[in-house]
């Protein structure tokens, strides 16, 4: 006897909601505990949702195509006996409900009582949990933190025990992942044609079986936007084309994250900036050497900086710290989030542990993770838990940028271009390699000379590069 | 060019191999004197003799270890099996003999055997005498396997399997014995195996078939016209060797692709096609490759029954707008 509460588990730092993109189990289907029980859409990526609990999936509370916010519960798992009206009556106003007038008969008077609260239309739920009714969103937050299901979701780290220092999600967060990447449903022919026209199957509705992206999904896909794109580039000596003067593109899932979130940074948040600039001709030349090396993995520049700035980080524990309200909490361990951009975006992986990882490791690991972020394969353990973060647009021919923090982190890393440059020597005049790193700072959390010292010493170990190998 | 029926096209193809090459010769029941169970060999005995169109009692087995000695010391025999589920009765000679004597003998004997007769379902001739029998031989290596579906490629492809230098299944059909069509009158006229024919051309998809399923899916094809899904229709006519680049190249075009095959469709025909497709051309599918088959059942003798257990046109219609995405039908 186990009833078991399937909540919309929080995927990522920032996920506030999530859409039910499709359950894979029925109402009324066993399922055992790790099954995958449903697809979500998280503002980062689409992940499987696994069982945390064996029996029968007595009851989906939020159908396919619609949201929930973190911790609603949007099914229920038991036996055929047990009794689940009074968690279903739990359930409440905050869960966007199914059209469940077929179910509501099963689970008797407490589920019909439940129902007019839940009688809300998906599209009657705003994308943002925070902006709506206050008093409907009360029964979710609550609830989440008191699951009824063993297992089930805990929020994000900042909600956790004071005690609890690690950033890494918590037990339930990984699980609920379960190594299920973003899988989009295309056929062959389609993914080969949407590679061609660049067109992003994630955006796309399959008008297949299943939801199955086929050629016609893609054509028409690439055929709009194209159509009204090719006039925009045009020189503007060129007749005005026919077409419209502008069109107003829907934000993804992704753009969305990110324009709601940037704000929640930028603003709140006081940003302070250091720069400072790296001569990096020995670490440039030791790299050369490096991947001059057969059998050894190829390092890239911003390995090196990632390598330098973890064993900085345990150095100036300061920086490597999260502002909490009433308390500044200092992390014993470095989990770097690795900016990667993508076509519609931008998504920030984190390499775990990366203080305790050579060279070697964090070029492989960092490398898969940025292949996998572009085909939309992480994880949701690997998106979220970052203490700091580097941002590199340094292939993009940079002198220097700064970059917004990626709260509740305290600080980022943003790293231009290796650009040859005229440099004052002993001898006179000579040409070196330089790099301008500028780090962001909440100005809550550290001042500007905590950040200069930081600075100071990931330039240190940067110019004497041989540092990062012992 | 001359219309003739399938059933001429075969007796012209054996009187001009008889009267090409004096090593051909019939072997069979009721080949000579009853001039064939489906008069195949009509007239053959009375213009060549006895020793050329040889009757032969009911011993499948017999008559086709004959035909393969025959073979090894030189002759071309053509074996006639009254109907193909008959030659299981010869399936060792077949198997064991005909398919690797060539190979065991480190190429001192090679067996230039034809072993022809009808195979497939027909009109309600049950359990035992439906049965597609081309999957018991095109699994052998050693043996070449072909099904031709008109009068010009029974006559072509039988005159090019006389004149291959290895064993040849050649399997007719009861149904097709009457068909009409143009048929070359040249006696050099040949068409090699292993060389399938775009029947129709089209641009949705691309059914391969063969034999009576390849007249269905002419019929699907024409109907399917109408609601302006354009159909290309692959006959492989040779199933062993499988002309595998035909049925590519049309895919590459279609990107869709249904395979029909009246027998089951476990480990059939339909699965070895739909796998080379998927092998050779995955980046062209918009959509699985679909099987229409037979039932996995005994040919059943009631009409009603055998209808439901062979693909029909509507059978292969429904396939082909699964493959293309368009509604079915019903």
């Amino acid at each position: 006897m186990a009833v078991t509460k399937v909540v919309m588990p929080k995927l990522s730092e920032q996920m506030e909601s999530g859409k039910i993109i499709k359950w894979l189990k029925k109402e009324g289907e066993r399922v055992q505990s790790g099954d995958i029980l449903a697809e979500v859409e998280t503002d980062k990526a689409d992940v499987e949702m696994e069982a945390f609990g064996s029996g029968v999936l007595r009851k989906i509370l939020v159908a396919a195509g619609n949201k929930a916010p973190v911790g609603s519960l949007i099914g229920v798992i038991a036996e055929e006996n047990d009794d689940i009206n009074s968690v279903v009556a739990q359930a409440g106003a905050p869960a966007p409900a199914a059209e469940s007038g077929a179910a509501a008969p099963r689970d008797g008077k407490a589920a019909g009582d439940a129902k007019p609260g839940m009688a809300d239309r998906p599209a009657a739920v705003p994308p943002q949990p925070k902006s709506e009714d206050p008093a409907a969103r009360k029964p979710a937050s609550s609830m989440a933190p008191s699951p009824v299901g063993q297992r089930a979701v805990a929020s994000s780290p900042r909600e956790m025990g004071g005690a609890e220092m690690s950033p890494q999600p918590p037990q339930g967060v990984p699980s609920t992942g379960g190594g299920g990447g973003a899988r989009v449903k295309a056929s062959p022919l389609a993914r080969k044609i949407a590679a061609q026209s660049g067109v992003d199957l994630k955006l796309i509705h399959g008008s297949g079986p299943g939801g199955r992206i086929v050629r016609r999904d893609v054509e028409a896909a690439a055929t709009a936007p194209a159509a009204s794109a090719a006039p925009a580039l045009r020189p503007v000596a060129q007749p005005a084309a026919s077409g419209p003067e502008f069109e107003d593109l829907a934000l993804s899932p992704m753009r969305a994250a990110i324009a709601r979130r940037m704000p929640l940074s930028k603003a709140p948040v006081p940003h302070f900036y250091v720069t400072s600039e790296v001569a990096m001709d020995r670490a440039w030349e030791l790299r050369e050497e490096l991947n001059g090396l057969e059998g050894q993995p190829k390092i890239s520049v911003n390995d090196f900086i990632i390598r330098a700035c973890a064993l900085t980080l345990l150095n100036h524990p300061g920086v490597n710290a999260s502002f909490q309200g009433e308390s500044i909490r200092v992390f014993h361990r470095v989990h770097m989030g690795i900016a990667v951009a993508l076509e519609e975006g931008l998504i920030t992986p984190v390499l775990r542990d990366v203080h305790a990882k050579s060279l070697a490791q964090i070029a492989v690991e960092a490398r898969d993770l940025a292949e996998r972020a572009r085909q939309r394969k992480l994880r949701a353990q690997e998106l979220s838990g970052a203490t700091f973060s580097i941002s590199n647009l340094g292939m993009f021919d940079v002198r220097d940028f700064s970059a917004i923090i990626n709260p509740p982190e305290g600080a980022i890393l943003a790293v231009g271009s290796v650009r040859r440059v005229p440099v004052v020597t002993d001898e006179g005049l000579g040409v070196g390699r330089r790099m301008a790193l500028t780090i962001s700072c909440d100005h809550r959390v550290m001042d500007g000379a905590m950040g200069a010292r930081f600075l100071q010493d990931v330039k240190k170990l940067l110019e004497e590069p041989l540092r990062l190998l012992v | 060019m001359a219309v003739m029926t399938y059933r001429e096209a075969l007796n012209l193809a054996l009187r001009e191999e008889l009267t090409r090459d004096p090593n051909v010769f019939v072997i069979g029941e009721e080949v000579g004197l009853y001039e064939g169970a489906y008069k195949v060999t009509q007239g053959l005995l009375k213009e060549f003799g006895p020793k050329r169109i040889v009757d032969t009692p009911i011993a499948e087995s017999g008559f086709t270890g004959v035909g393969i000695g025959a073979a090894m010391v030189g002759l071309r025999p053509v074996v006639e099996m009254m109907t193909f589920n008959f030659a299981l009765l010869a399936l060792d000679q077949i198997v064991n003999s005909a398919a690797k004597l060539n190979y065991m003998s480190g190429g001192q004997y090679n067996v230039p055997l034809v072993i022809r007769g009808p195979g497939g379902p027909a009109h309600q001739l049950a359990a035992q005498h439906s049965q597609s029998m081309e999957v018991y031989f095109y699994h052998v290596p050693g043996l070449k396997v072909v099904r031709p579906s008109t009068p010009m490629d029974a006559k072509g492809l039988l005159k090019s399997a006389i004149r291959d230098d290895n064993p040849v299944i050649f399997i007719e059909s009861e149904t097709l014995y009457n068909i009409k069509g143009e048929v070359s009158e040249d006696p050099d006229f040949l068409i090699p195996l292993g060389q399938a024919i775009v029947r129709r051309e089209g641009t949705d998809v691309t059914v391969v078939a063969y034999m009576g399923m390849m007249y269905r899916a002419m019929e699907a094809a024409e109907e399917l016209a109408k609601d302006g899904i354009s159909v290309e229709i692959v006959d492989p006519r040779t199933l062993q060797p499988l002309d595998t680049q035909t049925i590519i190249d049309s895919v590459r075009k279609t990107h869709r692709a249904v395979v029909v095959e009246a027998g089951a469709g476990f480990a059939g025909m339909g699965s070895e096609i739909a796998t080379e497709i998927t092998e050779e051309a995955f980046d062209d599918l918009d959509a699985p490759v679909l099987r229409v088959t037979g039932a996995q059942a005994p040919m059943p003798y009631a009409r009603n029954l055998e209808r439901l257990k062979t693909p029909t046109k509507e059978k292969i219609a429904d396939a082909i707008r699964r493959v293309c995405y368009a509604n079915e039908s019903r």
